[in-house]
């Protein structure tokens, strides 16, 4: 075998040129590029909203009802958008359009379903008071401290931003996957797989938001309530 | 790229992914779970950013397909996105120093002459 061959066997002649070294195209690397710079976007305010509990005298004012329920419900909702998404890809990478376009209709339902069950639930909090740089009087008076330390008023900014972004992350992305369904014949399965990334990637962040803004704030001693 | 190597590409069965959205939904439940468990804020928010890595490794692995992509692929997106999330630690000694240097009410504040005439 002559060395030129032999090298042809070396890692090192996936990063020489003419092939694609990660096996992906272009579009979808930059998709994965794309969505480690909005992980970081998402990890810098979780971690903005993270460092002011953490020196702050925080609320934690959710109900069981109906703050709690909605957001589970949503989570569900999410979850089970992937999986039709997954379905969707998967139906396309068997060359079935049809099929595809069906599950993706049905991620934007879930998508939908999700949005609608977050206004709802950002009614309830607009209605009750809440502000993104005040909280309600009753909620102030709950979570007064004994040393008469009154609750951070940022909670507000801090939920409304990241929610907010995240929803609109979900609107956006139901948008883009409606394009997709649309424009299905004329697309290739890579474009497909594409949207099921971004989508996919609306449903992590909601793993964490959901544990860090909802979970963590559940009036568990019913300061409300009293 | 053929259609037969489009779906040798895109591995994995519907049956696995049903498996992996119930594992999703089963530990969203354990975590409302323990959100109405008796237990030290540092201990819950351990379990439950554990909970959450868990759930991102089982969508990234599996949804986002990560899993049966190329190696250098992983290497290049995961251990930089990780190192970076870290960093972003090294602000929380701030905020416990912060928390610690503010003012301590002794008694309820100082009505003003201003929030009387409110």
């Amino acid at each position: 075998m002559s060395t030129e061959a032999r090298a042809e066997t070396f890692a090192a002649s996936d990063w020489g040129g003419g092939v694609l070294p990660y096996r992906v195209g272009h579009r979808k690397l930059g998709m994965w590029l794309f969505i480690v710079s909005d992980s970081l976007t998402f990890s810098a305010l979780l971690m903005g909203y993270s460092y002011l509990r953490a020196s702050n005298n925080w609320p934690t004012p959710f109900p069981f009802y109906p703050s709690i329920v909605f957001a589970t419900v949503m989570t569900f909702c999410l979850l089970s958008s992937s999986l039709t998404m997954v379905f969707g890809v998967s139906a396309s990478s068997k060359g079935d359009q049809q099929g595809a376009r069906k599950w993706i209709l049905a991620t934007i339902v879930f998508g939908v379903a999700f949005i609608v069950l977050h206004l709802i639930e950002w009614n309830h909090l607009i209605h009750e008071g809440l502000r993104p740089f005040s909280l309600p009087e009753h909620w102030v008076a709950a979570f007064n401290q004994a040393d008469g330390t009154p609750p951070s008023p940022l909670f507000g900014a801090t939920f409304f931003a990241i929610t907010g972004l995240h929803m609109f992350h979900v609107a956006s992305g139901a948008v883009y996957l409606a394009v997709v369904a649309a424009r299905i014949k004329k697309l290739k399965h890579e474009d497909v797989e594409i949207s099921g990334l971004y989508w996919h990637f609306v449903d992590l962040v909601w793993m964490f938001v959901f544990p860090l803004i909802y979970i963590m704030s559940v009036d568990i001693g019913g300061h409300l309530a009293k | 790229m053929t259609a037969h190597a489009e779906e040798e590409h895109f591995a994995g069965s519907n049956k696995l992914f049903m498996w992996i959205w119930a594992w999703l939904l089963i530990l969203t439940a354990a975590e409302v779970f323990l959100a109405y468990r008796p237990m030290a804020v540092h201990f819950m928010l351990t379990i439950l950013m554990g909970l959450s890595i868990i759930k991102a490794a089982l969508i990234v692995a599996y949804f986002m397909h990560l899993k049966f992509e190329r190696l250098s692929l992983i290497l290049t997106i995961v251990p930089m996105l990780v190192a970076c999330i870290c960093l972003l630690f090294v602000f929380f000694p701030d905020s416990f120093r912060s928390f610690d240097l503010r003012y301590k009410h002794k008694e309820p504040p100082p009505v003003t002459q201003s929030s009387e005439e409110h």
